[in-house]
């Protein structure tokens, strides 16, 4: 028996096209997948007998890592594509590349690419689900999600919430997910970081831009640090890091104007010393090994639901119940206040 | 053919040079217009029956890579010729930075040699400002006036040094030829592929801000003002741009300017779908600037509709939007869609869209063609206003495919096309033997 469910995408691609209901039962989903990861015996059998190819055209550990613990505990076979030198991979050979591994009749392609916009493209290109784990500055889905559910673990609730992201806002893919997604559920954003790295543009995109990190930590009930990417600093975004870690660094001094409840939060891998200090890293307030751990349910949900979505495409070749062992699956407990639709 | 008499008979003329726009009949003879007016009649003419059609003179397009020679697998002078027909013009200028680069007679006497095989359309070279396209040494412009170019570019590596820049306009008041400028501050659009706007913001695309523009605009209005130079600014995509050349030109300014089908159509949210067909350079901007762009075309400030044609072939467009090369074709469509999008809504008067495509671009080139004056060359695009169609990959003759247009519906078709009193497309058909002669 599959409960109706408003969830009928193929691929996870964007929190941007995601419905305020549609994210949250991905969450919900990822509550129920929470649990199988502290049983003794790890898994569950939801998605046995599908393959899963981690694509990752981008160097990665901790999302690659997540998503082949997710797809293991969900029984998945695991197919690892990691091009021996991924600045040699052109764009011209990724479509190729898709459609060749759908030959293989792989069932879902995880996919890291360090181009905005591939995963988009290769989905349209291809019948089986594409999830993104993230394309250039553009998304990084999966991590807004952690990111939202973690957030939910720790807060309750994420409408009316005071979000701050700091950082280099114009490169960070983290970055855009979350405003998506924080603001389709009601919480307010606040952008921070030099001006060089926080464009005017994300005004438009329904946050709060401030270049003023002391003035909006008394505000913030949650603080997502991002990452600076060294390599940007060749071109000259900021005058050194130095000035950079004074202004936007998270270290304990600056915590003293923030609220004793505020929750701190960072998608890694952190440069310790530089957006945030160890002792902020590894403080009281810091959530980031529970971001970590929530990865998992996270990503455990979306490769089970967009498997189930494109198993119910009228094309695809099985029906529903052909994923077999439904009756194990863990069910959702929709917690949101929001009704879902029931029809 | 060309000894031939060719009789245009019951067509819409419209002749913007002469401020002719009514039906009129039109006799070629001798490969140059020998008349035009009502109730012509020709003892053994051929005969073309144009009724409930427009005549207008061969469209002229300033802005054309036809990528020979070096770059064949993109575009030849023959499949670019055809598209060229197929869309209306007569006459087209080819952009230089080819490989080898048109920097030398060798290459310019190349591209003649090879036009002259194809022999469909006038096909007017420009050579590079600069030896190699590298914006330090200027080539040797004399010679290659005398050679048979028509204007120099660096269009593609814009010219940062303004010490060089200010040497190629005066050096162009020796030549009296057009330096067309493709202006853009690499410094400003660093590795950007999108206008830096909300649609570059949205999609973590790196930027290319409207000031990479302007500020290149402004820098070579100046500079055109205090050398004298004949300056045309190539493929105009911004409001700030538009208004910059207004004032310059109301200073009298010797200065002229471009703009493409696509800038005039398109803007940014296109890019929604990081299809590299919309992705070129200049980027599609914002409706503002779309609006000055019309704006500016409708009271003359931009004086011509060039299309920026630049083919590339489907792999090299099927790569990320990032290291897709910049550039769409043009040729095929440019008529049907200004027409349809502009023309046919009001937005903009269909003399000024056909003077855009005639006689502006044949006076900023200084040749004697873009009119149907008796005596003219007897260059001819017969459009069909009524015809309707749909812009096809399949279907273009362009050797690629790279169109932002695809799957368009438009009104308005080029049916008949004649190049210096030879008729080359027929009813939608190629004449034979003008492909080969």
């Amino acid at each position: 028996m599959t409960t109706p469910t408003p969830w009928n995408r193929k691929d996870l691609l964007t929190l941007e096209e995601l419905s305020r209901e549609e994210i949250l039962l991905l969450l919900d989903q990822a509550k129920a997948f929470q649990e199988v990861s502290l049983r003794s015996v790890k898994k569950v059998p939801a998605l046995r007998g599908k393959t899963v190819a981690l694509c990752f055209f981008e160097p990665s550990t901790r999302t690659r890592t997540s998503f082949e613990l997710a797809a293991k505990r969900l029984s998945a076979d695991i197919l690892q594509i990691q091009p021996a030198s991924s600045s040699l991979v052109k764009g011209e050979t990724m479509l190729d590349t898709a459609r060749n591994i759908e030959a293989m009749q792989v069932d879902i392609l995880v996919l890291r690419h360090n181009a905005s916009g591939i995963p988009m493209r290769v989905a349209r290109a291809i019948a089986p689900s594409v999830v993104n784990a993230g394309d250039g500055s553009h998304e990084h889905p999966t991590q807004g999600l952690v990111d939202l559910f973690t957030i939910r673990e720790k807060k309750e609730k994420i409408e009316g919430l005071n979000v701050l992201i700091v950082g280099d806002i114009l490169h960070s893919r983290v970055a855009r997910s979350d405003l998506w997604g924080l603001t389709k559920l009601g919480a307010r954003v606040t952008v921070c970081g030099p001006p060089t790295l926080v464009p005017q543009t994300m005004e438009a995109l329904g946050a709060r831009v401030s270049y003023n990190l002391q003035e909006e930590l008394p505000k913030a009930d949650v603080l997502i640090a991002l990452r600076l990417q060294m390599e940007r600093q060749q071109e000259k975004y900021i005058p050194s890091l130095r000035e950079y870690t004074k202004l936007y660094g998270v270290d304990r001094e600056k915590l003293r104007l923030a609220r004793p409840d505020l929750v701190v939060m960072h998608p890694g891998p952190v440069n310790r010393g530089l957006e945030l200090s160890a002792d902020v890293a590894d403080g009281p307030q810091s959530v980031i090994l529970e971001q970590v751990t929530n990865g998992i349910a996270v990503r455990m949900a979306v490769l089970y639901l967009v498997t189930v979505a494109n198993a119910r495409h009228p094309e695809a070749p099985q029906g529903p119940k052909d994923l077999g062992f439904e009756g194990e699956i863990p069910r959702p407990t929709p917690r949101s206040a929001i009704k879902m639709a029931s029809e | 053919m060309t000894n031939s008499r060719l009789l245009i008979k019951g067509g819409r003329l419209i002749d913007p040079a002469q401020r002719i726009d009514g039906t009129m009949d039109l006799l070629i003879e001798n490969g140059k217009v020998a008349e035009a007016g009502k109730g012509l009649k020709a003892a053994g003419a051929e005969e073309i029956d144009a009724r409930g059609k427009i005549v207008s003179p061969g469209f002229i397009d300033l802005h054309v890579h036809l990528r020979s020679p070096g770059q064949e697998h993109k575009e030849t002078i023959a499949t670019g010729s055809r598209a060229a027909v197929n869309g209306g013009f007569t006459t087209i200028c080819t952009m230089a930075n080819t490989d080898p680069v048109v920097d030398s007679t060798t290459v310019v006497e190349y591209l003649k040699a090879q036009s002259a095989k194809v022999g469909l359309v006038n096909i007017l070279p420009y050579a590079a400002v600069t030896i190699g396209l590298k914006g330090e040494t200027l080539t040797e412009m004399g010679e290659l006036q005398q050679a048979g170019v028509v204007g120099f570019s660096d269009d593609g590596a814009p010219i940062m040094n303004a010490g060089v820049m200010r040497r190629a306009l005066e050096y162009s008041r020796l030549t009296g030829l057009p330096i067309l400028a493709h202006c853009e501050d690499k410094n400003l659009t660093g590795n950007g592929v999108v206008h830096e706007g909300l649609t570059a913001a949205r999609l973590g695309l790196a930027g290319m801000p409207a000031e990479a523009e302007t500020v290149m605009i402004a820098r070579d209005l100046l500079l055109a003002q205090a050398t004298g130079g004949r300056l045309h600014i190539a493929h105009v995509s911004t409001a700030q741009g538009v208004e910059l050349i207004r004032a310059a030109k109301a200073k009298g300014v010797p200065v002229t300017a471009e703009v493409a089908p696509h800038h005039l159509t398109l803007t940014e949210e296109k890019l929604a779908g990081y299809d590299p067909c919309f992705k070129m350079n200049p980027p599609l901007r914002t409706s503002a600037d779309l609006k000055a762009l019309r704006e500016g075309l409708q009271d003359g400030t931009l004086d011509a509709v060039a299309t920026d044609h630049a083919p590339h072939s489907v792999v090299e467009k099927e790569s990320e939007l990032a290291h897709a090369p910049f550039g769409v074709i043009g040729l095929e469509t440019a008529f049907s869609v200004l027409f349809s999008s502009l023309a046919e809504k009001g937005l903009l008067d269909l003399s000024t869209l056909i003077a855009a495509l005639t006689i502006r671009p044949a006076q900023i080139l200084g040749i004697d063609r873009g009119r149907l004056q008796p005596g003219a060359p007897a260059d001819v695009a017969i459009l069909d206003p009524e015809a309707e169609w749909t812009v096809e990959a399949k279907a273009l003759v362009s050797k690629a495919t790279n169109s932002p247009f695809l799957g368009w519906r438009l009104k308005g078709l080029v049916t008949d096309v004649v190049v210096g009193g030879r008729q080359v497309l027929c009813n939608r058909q190629f004449v034979h033997g003008a492909l080969s002669r």
